[in-house]
């Protein structure tokens, strides 16, 4: 969900960024990180490892939010900018390296 | 490698202020900030400050960390490096940093850290949920991002970040079921709390939260209320329909790399917990290496610029630089922190700081 009104802050309108979340195709806005923009889109459940885990600090501080990105194991959702076409998935257990997408 | 006077790490208010302070003596400072953007925590804060007039009480937040930012930006002697993440700090001077995907090398003279500060966590049942996040995160989320953390919320902690954020929720269309605080008061300034409960948020003293309920995440809270020891008292556990659950339960500083770098180190609960220990000019225990704001104690934004002011200006002092009234500039610095904690609300932190002097 995205705030609609605000009396202090004014969020303008963005270029929409699509991407995929567990091969379903969402969009996200220019500016969001990979967190906010599955937030705007009400996903919550970003990594399961024996239970299920979400964003915690948002700000590159805990590891609650490692999701796979990309290939790319142990991304810091809650930092790392959304781009175009990135592949976000649930991230099961540590990961494993080696898969990257060149 | 890159060679540097002094290099500060994070660009919040104190490193900021460090980075100004000794730019103003003509010392050529490297600023490493992890984000992409300058400003810390006061990215986020749409409320008006309190705290001393000579660092913007009564300015947002926001505000202030432009004012910063453009000073630093625009000033030749410090080179600002966004997206930027210290990794280690070691004997011979070599701090090492991330950029990107490069691993890189700074050679300093003299270090400023002020890393800041992280959030505590609470034990309760069902606390690693989904929907279960630190107050600063949902100030993240709806701040930066204008996108809200969830529908309806409990608030866990009645102190002045408690009370902001949830004034924060219900500004941007959230609604708060309550506010809950072991404690018999109100830890936050009351001109916040009013604030609140006008909007009809009840703050409940003397209750904890016991259970965030749900399977994949937050659909529900357990609150219970305390006796005069802390212990939950039978049959008084209330179910609320929430979907959020805010911890808004203190921070402790973030201090990693001061302990590798073997900074003297002790635990002063009234300052956050570990702390660095450090004299009134902000040097630590290795004489090359200065510390400010939440790093060093966790206290206010005021009180980080002002002492990263003492840090930035020491170091320039350290490295013998032949300035024109900097001895007296710091003095000015150290009198004025003084002034700010000589209220009740000062006094935790000036009996942490005694326990720290000896
Ligand atoms: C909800 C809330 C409300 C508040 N309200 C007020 C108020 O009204 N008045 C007031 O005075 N204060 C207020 N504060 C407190 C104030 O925001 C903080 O005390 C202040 O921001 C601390 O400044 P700092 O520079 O020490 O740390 P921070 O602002 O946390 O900045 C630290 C910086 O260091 C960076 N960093 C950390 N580690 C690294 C690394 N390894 N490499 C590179 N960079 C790194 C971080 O990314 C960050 O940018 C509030 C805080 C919160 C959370």
């Amino acid at each position: 969900m995205r705030i609609q009104q605000h009396p202090i802050l004014n969020f303008e309108p963005a270029e929409e960024i699509p991407f995929y979340f567990e091969g379903k195709k969402l969009t996200g806005k220019l500016g969001d990180t990979i967190a906010s923009a599955l937030h705007a889109n009400n996903i919550r459940m970003l990594r399961h490892e024996h239970r299920p885990r979400g964003l915690f600090c948002a700000i590159g501080n805990c590891a609650s939010c490692l999701m796979e990105v990309d290939g790319r194991p142990n991304v810091r959702v809650c930092v790392e900018k959304l781009r175009p076409g990135m592949v976000v998935k649930i991230q099961k257990g540590n990961g494993t390296l080696g898969k990257e997408e060149k | 490698m890159l060679f540097s006077d002094l290099v500060v790490i994070g660009g919040g208010p104190a490193g900021m202020s460090a980075a100004l302070a000794a730019a103003g003596h003509g010392i050529k400072v490297t600023l490493l900030e992890r984000m992409e953007s300058l400003g810390g925590q006061l990215v986020k804060q749409t409320h008006r400050f309190f705290g001393s007039e000579s660092e913007y009480a009564g300015t947002r937040g926001i505000r202030i960390a432009d004012i910063l930012r453009e000073k630093v930006e625009s000033n030749r002697l410090i080179d600002c490096r966004r997206g930027s993440t210290a990794l280690g700090i070691y004997e011979d001077g070599v701090v090492t940093f991330e950029e990107g995907t490069q691993y890189k090398k700074v050679n300093m003279d003299r270090l400023v850290v002020a890393t800041g500060a992280s959030e505590k966590m609470l034990v309760f049942e069902g606390n690693d949920l989904p929907g279960v996040y630190g107050a600063g995160a949902v100030q993240t989320l709806m701040n930066l991002y204008g996108v809200l953390p969830g529908r309806k919320v409990l608030m866990v902690g009645a102190g002045n970040i408690g009370l902001i954020v949830t004034y924060q929720l219900l500004q941007a269309g959230v609604r708060v079921a309550a506010i809950v605080d072991a404690a018999d008061h109100i830890g936050g300034y009351l001109v916040h709390a009013s604030k609140v409960r006008r909007c009809g948020v009840p703050v409940l003293l003397g209750t904890t939260i016991r259970a965030a309920l749900g399977t994949t995440e937050v659909e529900g809270a357990v609150i219970q209320k305390l006796d005069s020891h802390f212990h939950p008292i039978p049959g008084t556990e209330q179910r609320l329909d929430v979907d959020t659950v805010c911890l808004s339960v203190g921070l402790s500083p973030l201090t990693e790399l001061l302990r590798l770098a073997g900074c003297k180190m002790r635990y002063i609960p009234a300052l956050g917990g570990f702390v660095p220990v450090h004299n009134s000019y902000m040097q630590t225990s290795r004489s090359d290496i200065f510390v400010a704001g939440d790093a060093s104690c966790v206290e206010e934004a005021s009180s980080a610029m002002m002492e990263g002011a003492i840090a930035g200006l020491s170091a320039a002092i350290s490295l013998h630089v032949p300035s024109a009234g900097i001895l007296e500039q710091r003095e000015r610095r150290i009198r004025e922190l003084a002034a700010l904690r000589a209220g009740d609300v000062g006094a935790k932190i000036r009996n942490g700081l005694a326990v720290m002097a000896d």
